[in-house]
């Protein structure tokens, strides 16, 4: 069981990243890469959301959508939870920690969305995850996600100021070392 | 009724939408009005009363924190800008006997505006330091110019200047800044009618 969830874990994280490998929610990917302090704020927001929603998803599908027969719903139920998940937690979150509201605040109505977000809640349906595992794999995801936005974010911060042939500048040297680091992350197919 | 409702695959589609959509609404709505975040609201009406000129007459550093000192029990007549009219208007929200403005923090002027004469200012950038509002325009060793949209007529920048080229002129009237002459001894009522000083004059 144990060995299960680790492997599930390394298999979201690593094997089948949600950015470089599966090419979700690349836009805050590109977006919010620019500065390290912010893919980080960004990276914690998500995880919290991202775990959330996929165990908020799991419960609608399998105790409402199921018993109703209404599993083609799935898709509009889903974005429907996530937007709801997303806005309450904001708004407890403000109320109960300022501090926390701070460092997430922007960052949270942004992963509302985040395709990764409903992907991770899809594809726990397509693989017939449990519960538990659609936890592991909610937060696996959002590792995934985190490690990856991190590594690009710390290598564009040193792109800024790197010597770039003038066609390349700007966007155009993001999109070809986040080409790269997918490629980097492809290497890890044999790793399960 | 039920059975009728399974044969409708549509109509409990839709049913089920609508509730769990229903349902998240009431929960959000429930969620804003539970876990509202309050400032201080006292405060944030008082400060929505004061002139907002950050001049700081009131021995405050800016109105903020004289709306805060307010909450706390400080006087209401601190503030010259605002004058009487602000005076009265914090005594009905606070509920208390409006009092004459208190002459120690200043009185009451006509809405001023600063200017710089330019031809003096030698850019030291000294009352660009001073504004509270940010109003002044320059740079070192470049002549200052003033933002009239922007100037409270706070007097802050006057000190600082060390060539004195800094004058408070009368704010020119239009529909953002409109100043009701109040009637003075030349223009009492009587005065009015242009026959009442030829009558006088003559007697």
């Amino acid at each position: 069981m144990l060995g299960d969830i680790a492997l599930l874990l390394v298999g979201a994280v690593l094997v089948n990243n949600f950015v470089l490998v599966q090419f979700l929610g690349l836009c805050p990917f590109m977006g919010v890469s620019n500065k390290l302090e912010t893919a980080m704020g960004m990276s914690v927001a998500t995880t919290f959301v991202l775990t959330l929603a996929s165990v908020c998803s799991y419960l609608t599908y399998n105790y409402l959508l199921i018993p109703l027969e209404l599993e083609y719903l799935r898709t509009i139920s889903f974005i429907l939870v996530i937007a709801v998940v997303v806005q309450f937690t904001e708004m407890v979150v403000r109320k109960t920690s300022p501090l926390l509201h701070r460092v997430l605040g922007v960052f949270l109505p942004l992963i509302t969305t985040n395709c990764a977000v409903l992907g991770v809640a899809l594809l726990n349906i397509n693989q017939a995850h449990n519960f538990i595992e659609s936890l592991f794999y909610g937060l696996g995801a959002a590792l995934g996600f985190s490690l990856a936005l991190i590594l690009f974010a710390a290598m564009r911060e040193r792109l800024a100021v790197a010597d770039v042939p003038e066609p390349f500048q700007g966007a155009a040297i993001g999109m070809i070392t986040a080409g790269l680091a997918s490629l980097a992350f492809m290497g890890f197919a044999g790793l399960i | 009724m039920i059975a009728a409702l399974t044969e409708q695959p549509l109509l409990i589609a839709l049913l089920a939408l609508l509730s769990l959509g229903g349902i998240f609404g009431a929960l959000l709505g429930f969620a804003a009005v539970r876990f509202r975040v309050e400032g201080n609201p006292i405060s944030e009406q008082i400060n929505a009363l004061l002139p907002q000129t950050q001049c700081g007459q009131c021995g405050y550093p800016g109105c903020r924190p004289y709306s805060e000192a307010i909450t706390a029990g400080d006087a209401i007549n601190k503030c010259p800008p605002g004058g009487e009219e602000t005076i009265q208007a914090l005594a009905d929200l606070l509920d208390v006997e409006p009092q004459p403005l208190d002459a120690e923090h200043g009185t009451e002027k006509a809405p001023v505006v600063a200017w710089i004469r330019e031809a003096e200012c030698i850019g030291c950038t000294k009352c660009i330091q001073a504004c509270p509002v940010d109003a002044i325009l320059g740079a070192a060793k470049v002549m200052h110019t003033v933002i009239a949209d922007e100037c409270t007529g706070c007097d802050l920048c006057l000190d600082p200047c060390p060539v004195d080229c800094i004058d408070l002129i009368p704010r020119k009237e239009g529909i953002a800044f409109w100043h009701w002459n109040l009637p003075t001894e030349e223009a009492m009522p009587a005065n009015i009618i242009a026959s009442d000083t030829r009558t006088r004059d003559a007697a």
